[in-house]
């Protein structure tokens, strides 16, 4: 049996500032996290990562990101994910990500 | 220091105005990312985790003060007020905007720095001994040559899409502080019959497949250098490996073809070429040269530095630590260690750098280096001058006195920057240098290089730290593989694996257990870590490490 699909926000790095950023449903980017939209169906997820790749003015590198919807907001489930949100670790603040979250 | 020639600055004047107009086209959409990655390689620049990455080559690692200043100014104006310097001589800045990349490479230029060919498959910046031109063991200063090499490599229209990166390094001195043998090419000055040359060394590297290199030529005289380098790389060029990026760096053509076949086919080129070189390079060189030469060293009378040392036991410890053997009695090369105890290793702040380059310009005759151990280095300070030094760079957090010790750790950026990072780097290595000065351990134990990497890449050098540590990912949790016996110099040795890896929680005790098991195992406190394990190997350290799987054996 496949895999069971799990949820997943589309990510990537903004091309003038080239912090990251997150997908929303109405095509536009978020740097919060919690606005990120949130994709549980696989077929679907592949034709929204397509609508954002066709950003290329606006978004470097998209890709999806597996989430997890436990606390009722998407949070990453990867660290890599985790410090990509958070910034990095040993300047706590550096990060812009989480900034407005 | 090098000055820049009309050629010099028109040339990346020019280069700089090119990619301004590329970052352009990129911003108002004309061009894609596919497009404008190469082109933004090309010129350092890179994209990482949270943010663009700038980087900047410092050639054979020397600067001075005005240039330091300006990486301040950089620091301040277009980043968040400092800058990391790198295992390979450069300083990376981690949160330039991409509008504002060219400002800072104009910035840059105005006092002859840049930042092409610090990324791309292209020949990269050209490291050296940083104690090059003032190390007392030294044959000749290699930079020089070093600065010709740049210049020959620089924009070179037939090396711009090598199969890979190419990397090359040179040391001037019988001890290698250069790591020769882990590049792709590794020049060590060497003497025949009086005269001076180059033993040339290729396909070194560390990566996915470290490798150490192989000697392709004993002697090699000065005057022959360009032409032979040509010929290994143009053959590298032809052979090396597009199929695959993992089987591309030169390492891999030596180990398919083997050394003698590369040998060969180098010498063959090398014949064709030669004549073409008719000495114009050497002229170049000659001038470079001058340039380069070792400052006027007034003679030091040096009692207020013995005295100093006698009275002052913190000066004392920092001086036994951070200072080495100048060609002048009279002088010291100063290490500024950029490792202050849970500091990021390698890390400056710009008014770091600002104090850095007063104290070059009041004391050092204006010279600073960069030291692949991420370190700052004043090479040419009167021995008199010491105590007035040291007491400044107290003031500014600069005094750490742990040069060589295993607190001066080199760590690359890891997850904490690096998009290509499987685990951090710079925690651990903070977590492990704050437990040891806990401890009051480190000068006991004297010499250990201590070196991380967040992925596989081995950007840490960890192949060739006495203790190595990889961050790995296994199955999502950071994981740290510790490698032992690893050695960077002359005798280049690449580490053994000790067995199954670490947490983020156990990597710290893991590596006091080791620390500890040499304290016990020494014949006495001349033997350093790398000697006892040499004369021990890897099992006492093993069994330190897992307890329960020796109690198990036993059993
Ligand atoms: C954006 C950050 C970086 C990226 C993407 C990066 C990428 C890489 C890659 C892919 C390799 C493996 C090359 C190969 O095996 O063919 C490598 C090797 C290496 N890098 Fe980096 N690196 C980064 C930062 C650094 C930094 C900060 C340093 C210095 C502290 C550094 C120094 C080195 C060294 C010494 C090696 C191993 C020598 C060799 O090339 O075989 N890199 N890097
Ligand atoms: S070793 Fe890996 S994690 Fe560290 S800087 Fe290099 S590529 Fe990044």
């Amino acid at each position: 049996m496949p895999r069971p699909f799990t949820p997943k926000v589309i990510t990537a790095n903004a091309l003038l500032e080239g912090d990251v950023i997150w997908f929303t449903a109405d095509d536009g980017w978020t740097r919060n996290m919690n606005s990120a939209e949130v994709l549980t169906d696989e077929a679907h997820a592949t034709l929204r990562l397509l609508d954002a790749e066709l950003q290329q003015d606006q978004v470097v590198g998209a890709y999806l990101a597996d989430v997890s919807m436990e606390g009722g907001a998407p949070a990453p489930t990867h660290f890599r994910e985790e410090f990509r949100l958070c910034g990095p670790s040993n300047y706590p603040g550096h990060g812009r990500a989480g900034q407005e979250a | 220091m090098y000055r820049y020639s009309e050629f010099d600055r028109a040339f990346l004047a020019e280069r700089n105005a090119q990619f301004r107009a590329q970052v352009e086209r990129r911003i108002d959409g004309f061009l894609t990312e596919e497009e404008f990655k190469p082109l933004r390689l090309m010129n350092g620049l890179y994209l990482q985790l949270h943010a663009y990455m700038l980087r900047v080559a410092i050639p054979y690692g020397t600067l001075n003060s005005a240039q330091m200043r300006q990486l301040a100014l950089l620091a301040d104006t277009w980043d968040k007020g400092y800058g990391h310097f790198t295992t390979r001589q450069n300083i990376q800045y981690n949160w330039p905007k991409l509008k504002d990349i060219p400002d800072m490479l104009d910035a840059l230029a105005k006092v002859g720095l840049h930042a092409i060919q610090t990324s791309g498959n292209t020949i990269r910046n050209v490291t050296a001994d940083h104690f090059a031109g003032a190390a007392a063991d030294e044959i000749a200063d290699p930079r020089p040559v070093a600065e010709l090499i740049r210049q020959w490599s620089t924009d070179h229209p037939e090396f711009q899409f090598l199969p890979r990166k190419f990397k090359i390094a040179i040391t001037g001195s019988q001890h290698d502080r250069a790591v020769t043998r882990a590049h792709d090419i590794g020049l060590r000055m060497v003497q025949q019959d009086g005269a001076a040359g180059f033993e040339v060394i290729v396909g070194g590297g560390l990566g996915r497949t470290p490798m150490i290199g192989n000697v392709i030529k004993d002697f090699l005289p000065k005057a022959d250098l360009l032409p032979y380098l040509e010929a290994i790389v143009a053959v590298y060029n032809t052979l090396g490996r597009r199929d695959n990026k993992y089987k591309a760096r030169i390492k891999i053509t030596v180990h398919e073809h083997g050394i003698e076949n590369i040998q060969r086919l180098v010498e063959a080129k090398y014949a064709l070429i030669r004549p073409q070189f008719t000495g114009i390079d050497q002229q170049m060189l000659a001038a470079i040269k001058a340039q380069l030469a070792l400052p006027d060293l007034s003679a030091n009378d040096t009692q207020a530095y013995d005295l100093k040392y006698k009275t002052d036991p913190v000066f004392r410890s920092w001086a036994d630590t951070n200072l080495t053997a100048h060609k002048r009695d009279d002088h010291a090369i100063v290490t500024v260690s950029l490792k202050a105890h849970g500091a990021t290793p390698g890390d400056a702040t710009a008014d770091q750098m600002r104090l850095l380059a007063d104290l070059a310009a009041q004391y050092g005759h204006d010279e600073l280096r960069i030291s692949h151990e991420q370190n700052v280095i004043l090479p040419h300070v009167a021995r008199a001058d010491l105590p007035a030094l040291h007491a400044a760079l107290q003031g500014a957090g600069l005094a750490t006195a742990n040069v060589g010790l295993i607190s001066d750790i080199i760590a690359c950026p890891g997850m904490d920057y690096c998009a290509l990072a499987t685990a951090r780097s710079i925690p651990i290595a903070q977590a492990i240098a704050n437990r040891f000065n806990d401890l009051k351990l480190e000068h006991d134990v004297g010499p250990l290089k201590l070196k991380i990497s967040g992925c596989i890449n081995a950007c840490g050098h960890h192949h060739v730290g006495h203790i190595g540590i990889l961050g790995l990912d296994r199955g999502g949790v950071e994981t740290y593989q510790i490698t032992l016996g690893g050695d960077g110099t002359e005798a280049a040795t690449l580490g053994e694996r000790t067995g199954p890896g670490f947490s983020c929680e156990e990597i710290t005790p893991a590596i006091e257990r080791i620390v500890q098991a040499y304290l016990d195992l020494r014949q006495s406190r001349d033997e350093t870590f790398l000697q006892a394990y040499r004369r021990v190997g890897l099992s006492p350290f093993k069994a330190a490490l897992y307890p329960e799987a020796s109690e198990k054996n036993a059993a």
